[in-house]
């Protein structure tokens, strides 16, 4: 019987993004038992609510998370049209769905980098976040901000797209298509790669349905669940089809990462040649008075926004359920039996964002 | 506008561990835990699914009221309920991993209940 | 084979542009949309708060007596709401960043003097 010894980690950690702190139950070099604790940079911001406007919220809403956070802005509104039952005009869908995809493919590339940061491949880091600048340029050209866009509010959208920009847009993707496929196959094909994460921190089907997990996580394990199969925002009209891998390891949930950045390219083209003219906002009158669960999927799962209002220009609860929040769970099965040096590597697997799973 | 189907079930808290466990052997996932609060009461929503019609369980509990855990059944519940135990200061009985009030550590203890004092910004700023 | 891709890159990377630019001295990335700071033409102002009321992050102070106009730069998260809400559309959001500062960084703008009050004359008709 070997003696248990216990390693902090976290939340202060080269490999980590954002503050988690883990205690690691190690015998020998194997971990027995993770314990997540959270709580670093808890800012309340859904207690905010019950303090600011419900429209001026949408842009504290956007401020959850410095990555997706385009898409809890949108979230947020979705929750709010459907409460006072407004119908957003199909021009802004769209364009809200082509953000959507552009910060997907942001923070995927993001990601792609910091896994190959994690694992030394200094090379494939540098060439992913060349290619997200080129993504973060056109964010910046249409919304005015890099990562923090604020241009959905309730009802639509602040600025539009011009026609002309759309192509320019499509254009630019069309020529950096190339580069990342590259970038794709290198993560598929690649020996360092694969002999880094294949057959690592293994979670089954049953395990990640069970645990909860959403998202890559989910998807990498060969769940078929993604929220844009619903069809919510444009979604419905773009054919949308998810992509899972079979095995479960680091390995698959880095490859839907990876496969899904070619899709968002795909979609966004496909949004471009069927989109609509029109008004891009509705008009906002009264207070919400209701409650509604809106769900939306965001580059690192499925998010859930719960807004309860009473018809004041308060609202009572807002509460939001995030990716990281419930890929936790997983992410201590996963971690369970493996070696102390892979431990970066998959809890960057599940690509954590603290700032979110806190608010 | 995309409308997704969503069923609010409420039932008594002596029936929470019961339905969870109906939902567990009929294959739903759990999708969340969250709490409301609203006055003198506390509404806590329970989201289960199998595909995408989801289906919320909603108890009401009061100050003080113990909460059973689901964390027998659905493994990860742990996190939820260690999150309401954090925040609303509401105690959630034999979980799983009992984090006793360490999952998130904030300043100020369960912040959503006591929520600590707004000040309003005065002139001149106060970044010191 | 991958010899040859190698080789074609370092080529590439050796004898090609550097991808970043060269900050300080090129300029860094701007469009006619970018965010960068928020200025307010005073003379417009008719000081009725409601940048202050909307500001999502209290950054703006209005004082209606002393007639004054005042931002906080370090709370502001340039969101651009109190240019939205202002009725006389006397905020605007430059493209350019405020520079980097070591301590608090509280702008204060002075308005003019108010317009003498026009007095309302009694309409007589005799």
């Amino acid at each position: 019987m070997s003696n248990q010894i216990v390693v902090p980690f976290g939340p202060q950690h080269p490999v980590l993004p954002e503050p988690i702190h883990l205690d690691l139950v190690l015998e020998d070099e194997r971990v027995v038992e993770a314990v997540p604790t959270i709580g670093y940079v808890h800012r309340g911001l859904e207690k905010l609510v019950e303090k600011r406007d419900f429209k001026d919220y949408v842009l504290i809403a956007e401020r959850i998370c410095g990555i997706c956070s385009f898409t809890h802005s949108v979230t947020y509104c979705n929750a709010i049209e459907h409460i006072m039952g407004i119908e957003v005009p199909p021009r802004a869908q769209f364009i809200r769905t082509i953000w959507m995809e552009y910060s997907r493919m942001h923070s995927h590339l993001l990601w792609l980098g910091l896994t190959a940061d994690a694992m030394g491949f200094e090379n494939l880091f540098m060439n992913a976040w060349r290619l997200r600048e080129e993504i973060l340029d056109d964010m910046e050209a249409t919304t005015g901000g890099r990562v923090i866009q604020g241009s959905s509010k309730v009802g639509g959208i602040r600025l539009d797209i011009p026609d002309e920009k759309l192509g320019e847009m499509v254009d630019h993707l069309k020529s950096i298509r190339p580069l990342l496929e590259e970038s794709n196959r290198i993560f598929t094909h690649d020996q360092t790669v694969r002999h880094r994460m294949r057959g690592l921190g293994v979670l089954s089907k049953e395990e990640a349905w069970d645990l909860g997990a959403v998202g890559p996580t989910a998807r990498g394990s060969g769940c078929d669940m993604d929220v844009r199969s619903t069809g919510y925002s444009a979604y419905g009209e773009l054919g949308f089809k998810p992509i899972t891998f079979p095995h479960g390891d680091c390995l698959d949930r880095c490859l839907v990462r990876s496969e899904e950045v070619l899709a968002a390219v795909d979609l966004v083209e496909r949004a471009v040649a069927k989109m609509p003219d029109g008004p891009i906002e509705e008009k906002v009158k009264g207070n919400p008075d209701g409650e509604y669960f809106a769900f939306s999927e965001q580059p690192r799962g499925e998010c859930m926004h719960y807004v309860k209002a009473n018809g004041k220009k308060n609202i009572v609860r807002h509460r939001v359920r995030t990716p990281t929040f419930t890929n936790i769970p997983p992410l201590v099965k996963m971690l369970a039996g493996i070696e102390l040096a892979d431990v970066p590597v998959v809890v960057l697997t599940i690509d954590p964002c603290i700032g979110c799973a806190e608010r | 506008m995309n409308e997704q189907k969503h069923t609010v079930i409420e039932i008594a808290v002596t029936d929470l561990l019961k339905k969870a466990e109906e939902y567990h052997t009929k294959g739903h996932r759990l999708v969340q835990i969250g709490c409301t609060p609203l006055g003198d009461r506390y509404e806590i929503n329970y989201t289960f699914t199998t595909a995408w019609d989801f289906e919320s369980l909603r108890i009401t509990v009061h100050d003080g009221d113990e909460i059973p855990s689901i964390s027998g059944t659905y493994w990860g519940a742990f996190i939820y309920e260690n999150e309401i135990h954090d925040l609303f200061g509401l105690s959630v009985t034999d979980m799983n991993i009992d984090f006793q009030g360490h999952l998130i550590e904030t300043r100020v203890p369960t912040p959503f209940k006591n929520p600590p004092k707004v000040t309003i910004v005065s002139k001149g700023g106060d970044a010191q | 084979m991958p010899l040859f891709t190698m080789v074609k890159r370092a080529l590439a990377n050796v004898t090609g542009k550097p991808a970043t630019l060269m900050y300080p001295a090129t300029p860094a990335k701007q469009y006619d949309v970018s965010r960068g700071h928020i200025v307010i033409a005073i003379e417009d102002c008719i000081f009725c708060g409601n940048c202050q009321r909307h500001c999502v992050s209290q950054a703006i102070v209005v004082d209606r007596e002393a007639r004054t106009w005042e931002i906080d730069r370090l709370r502001c998260i340039i969101c651009g709401v109190c240019a939205e809400v202002c009725p006389k559309d006397c905020i605007f959001i430059e493209p350019d960043y405020h520079p980097s500062s070591v301590g608090p960084v509280v702008e204060l703008v002075q308005g003019p003097p108010a317009p003498p009050k026009v007095e309302k004359k009694a309409k007589t008709e005799e």
